[in-house]
């Protein structure tokens, strides 16, 4: 007999007075959990297959239904928690790997909320954006040492190509393929509107988003797919992805069910086949191996675009990030070990790599120790929330930050973390066309544009009070920082002194 | 109490300048007037001058001025001088009672050229040389500290009100054709010499109005060009700027104007294409070096002055012309004291510069 142990983890509970049988709740689950039985003239539920997207509560006309945790609790054990015991259940059914969507959910420290900023109090003026301009632009790819002018004062240093952000936030890498088309163009045409830039991810670009060139980057992962002359030239900068935070050392692997018709175009690949990408460029070793991947698609380019090499914080990334600079990147993107994924295996995610706020901190300071962090840019991302994470980031030395999971919520995503599923019912990762029609560009790109521009309004807020008008002081200016609840070591990593100090 | 360099003291201050541009020289008793009118800018826990052009007869050496709390120390350093330079005078500074100034080290007065094995290899030049040995004695001997080290200027400074820090010096018996002064109101001091500015690093000179937000993004940046920013003060990490973008990297000083004040982007957009490459090339390449916050700064080199806003003027700076001299202060008053009846007086917008150099080469 084979016995399964599942259990729900989400109860349905509908309000009968309030309902109204409109079955808007039916039509919309993808997931199946809602029926209607016209005999009997009642709804059912079944809560296995609920997995909290919110979808139905979300729409449904009397706000009749309420779902909860359900309410099946283990005998209490501090060694064997449910989700232990669960997780084994499921894998000595199946015998599989255990798969995980979006980023790691685990109450390890946040070291962002553990960083508090300083304001102007008396001795310096705060600034007021409302009556004075803030700047937050940011120039993103490599810099020369210093700038060289002749004797009658003409600039004789050619600038290398830099990519132009109105704001120092991007769009993470999300591959068509992950993310639904929609979702794509949402992001493409919010960053046109806000003078950022999105990333396509690792699986090429529709000929039709070409057309958003100005606000791309265009990604060169380990499957290659899509990659192409004229994919390289379709943006204003190029990234390689050598790992994510979510996944470090590990390959990217789409179900075949995700490649339809268009997504086997853009990536180059047969319809329904699985696009496995390898766990390593195959191409690259060693550092000297990237540095020839850099000069190749600098040389594909015409050195007309910054190329940037993203990695994910792992032990050693200070010193991955000063030989990557050396190799040649002009930015440095690295993605911490809560940066969201849609599909990616639980351990791996759960238990490799490090935070960003400690990655990032170690290697600003690598860099500045080797005098080299001028000449390149250095982006992070993993799990940034809000616009103070952001000010906290580039305090600690980034240049700008990259927003995933963050841009997918103002999208809709209710982080219910089955997007490995391809059920998504807010059309964000999913590639069925019934679903992905649920997002409309028109009107969810600019949801995007109005989080970014209200971040930007608390960045500029942020930067008036403590007395700056531009975000360039603010980059490395760890003086603006302290920590609370923190050990000594850990101030010492991140380069900041204890509050009150 | 930690002393200051271990822990980082905001100040408000009052600044002057005058400079005479055809090179004559004239006592330091009209800035001493000038700065004591505002008096209530300071609070007696810090004062300071620089004066360019007052070592003629040693115009080829550096003069380092060094502060010292105890013989065995002065020992110690000059051992560390013997062996790097030629030491052509030495002397303490002449100085005299006055009843507020209280406290002083030992103060003395070298005047010195490197020896010159290290540039006849040229590995590094002569001003390269001073400058290391100047940061090691400050970083490494602790109790000793060179507060001037340029040629044919020096600086003065001590803790007290500016005017009584000039009567202590007798500066009015020194002449200058150019003269900067600075009277502090540090939130909090130690009461340490050092501490007073002016700053100065071989020639350069700063006398600085203000607290700077960016300070450590500024700190970090000339840090990975070698320097060490060892008091945490606006004015050591402007001068080391300063030395950075005019000295090492050769940039004329009005581009180095653009960045540390450099015009907002919007203003950029307005300009020509080949104005707008350059602006944005300096903002791309010296984003960490734009100085942010409130400040009025005078510097000092030894070919003029250059005063300066911060872009949106938040520190109050007035400059005023009168036959070949032109004047800068913190107020209208402290210049109108000194000159009745200037050919020009206005208030510089921020982030433009006075810029007044001295006619004549070597004076």
């Amino acid at each position: 007999m084979n016995l399964k142990f599942d259990s729900p983890l989400f109860e349905v509970i509908r309000d009968e007075k309030k309902c109204i049988k409109c079955k808007t709740c039916v039509l919309e689950c993808s997931n199946k959990v809602h029926s209607y039985d016209e005999k009997k003239d009642i709804f059912k539920a079944d809560d296995m297959k609920c997995v909290n997207c919110h979808r139905c509560v979300a729409l449904c006309p009397t706000k009749a239904l309420i779902i909860k945790k359900y309410p099946l609790e283990f005998r209490e054990n501090a060694v064997w928690t449910e989700s232990a015991i669960k997780e084994i259940f499921k894998q000595s059914q199946s015998g599989g790997v255990l798969l995980s969507s979006m980023g790691n959910p685990n109450p390890s420290p946040i070291y962002w909320d553990k960083m508090l900023l300083n304001a102007s109090q008396v001795t310096n003026p705060s600034i007021d954006p409302l009556r004075e301009p803030i700047e937050t632009k940011v120039m993103i790819g490599r810099k020369p040492e210093k700038l060289e002018f002749a004797s009658n004062g003409k600039l004789i240093t050619k600038m290398p190509p830099q990519v132009t952000l109105n704001v120092p936030v991007m769009f993470a890498a999300m591959s068509y393929g992950a993310i639904s088309p929609n979702a794509h163009e949402a992001l493409a045409r919010a960053a046109e509107e806000l003078g950022i830039c999105y990333n396509t991810g690792e699986g090429g670009l529709n000929k039709d988003f070409y057309k958003y060139r100005k606000n791309t980057v265009v990604q060169v992962a380990s499957g290659r797919f899509g990659v192409h002359k004229e994919y390289l030239n379709a943006g204003v900068a190029i990234e390689i992805k050598i790992g994510q935070g979510a996944k470090p050392g590990i390959g990217g692997h789409l179900p075949g069910r995700k490649v339809c018709e268009d997504v086997s175009t853009t990536r180059m690949i047969p319809v329904g086949s699985d696009a496995i990408s390898p766990a390593l460029h195959h191409d690259i070793y060693s550092i000297e191996d990237l540095r020839q991947l850099i000069y190749s698609l600098k040389e594909v380019t015409h050195y007309e675009k910054p190329v940037f090499v993203k990695i994910a914080a792992v032990h050693n990334a200070a010193a991955i990030s000063s030989g990557a600079l050396r190799a040649g990147a002009d930015a440095i993107v690295v993605d911490g070990f809560r940066g969201g994924t849609g599909a990616a295996p639980t351990r791996v995610r759960d238990n490799v790599g490090i935070p960003i706020e400690l990655a990032l901190a170690s290697i600003d300071q690598r860099l500045r120790e080797e005098g080299i962090r001028n000449q390149g840019s250095l982006l992070i991302s993993g799990s940034i929330r809000n616009s103070a994470d952001i000010v906290k980031a580039i305090a600690l030395g980034a240049d700008a930050v990259c927003i995933g999971t963050a841009a997918l919520i103002a999208l809709g995503c209710h982080m219910c973390r089955t997007c490995v599923t391809g059920k998504c019912n807010w059309g964000i990762a999913t590639q069925d066309l019934e679903l992905v029609k649920r997002l409309e560009p028109d009107v969810m790109y600019k949801r995007l544009v109005n989080l970014v521009s209200a971040w930007n309004h608390e960045i500029q807020e942020m930067l008036g009070g403590m007395g700056m008008n531009a975000v360039d002081s603010l980059r490395g200016n760890r003086l603006m920082l302290r920590g609370i609840d923190l050990n000594q070591k850990e101030l010492e990593i991140l380069g900041i002194k204890y509050a009150g100090e | 109490m930690l002393k200051e360099g271990e822990l980082r003291i905001p100040s408000g201050c009052a600044i002057s300048g005058i400079i005479d541009k055809k090179g004559n020289r004239f006592s330091g008793g009209e800035i001493i007037k000038s700065i004591a009118l505002m008096h209530e800018r300071s609070n007696g826990l810090g004062g300071g001058f620089a004066a360019y052009g007052i070592y003629p007869q040693y115009k080829e050496l550096y003069a380092f001025h060094i502060f010292y709390d105890s013989l065995s120390v002065k020992t110690q350093v000059e051992d560390f001088l013997t062996k790097h330079f030629e030491i052509e005078s030495a002397g303490n500074i002449p100085t005299k009672s006055v009843p507020n100034i209280k406290d002083q080290p030992l103060i003395w007065r070298y005047f010195v050229s490197p020896r010159i094995y290290m540039s006849k290899e040229e590995i590094i030049d002569e001003d390269e040389f001073t400058s290391r040995c100047v940061i090691k004695i400050n970083k490494e001997y602790i109790g000793a500290y060179v507060f001037s080290s340029g040629k044919n200027m020096g600086t003065f400074k001590g803790v007290g009100y500016p005017e009584d820090i000039g009567e202590f010096f007798m500066l009015d018996r020194y002449e200058a054709y150019m003269w900067t002064a600075h009277g502090r109101f540090p939130t909090n001091t130690p009461g340490w010499w050092g501490g007073s500015h002016p700053f100065t690093m071989l020639n350069w000179s700063v006398v600085h109005n203000g607290e700077i937000s960016s300070y450590d993004a500024n700190r970090r940046f000339v840090e990975m060009f070698g320097y060490r920013c060892t008091l945490q003060t606006d004015t050591e990490v402007i001068t080391y700027l300063f030395d950075l973008l005019v000295r090492k990297h050769k940039m004329p000083m009005d581009k180095a104007i653009k960045v540390v004040a450099s015009p907002f982007w919007d203003n950029i957009e307005r300009e020509n294409k080949k104005t707008q490459n350059e602006l944005k090339s300096i903002r791309a390449v010296y984003a960490n070096a734009l100085i942010n916050g409130p400040f009025s700064i005078i510097l000092g080199c030894q070919k003029g002055m250059v005063a300066l806003n911060d872009r949106i003027k938040l520190r109050s700076m007035v400059a005023a012309e009168k036959g070949d001299r032109t004047y800068v202060a913190s107020e209208e008053s402290a210049i109108k004291i000194i000159c009745d009846n200037p050919d020009r007086i206005w208030s510089p917008k921020g982030g433009e510069a006075i810029i007044a150099l001295l006619e004549c080469e070597n004076k």
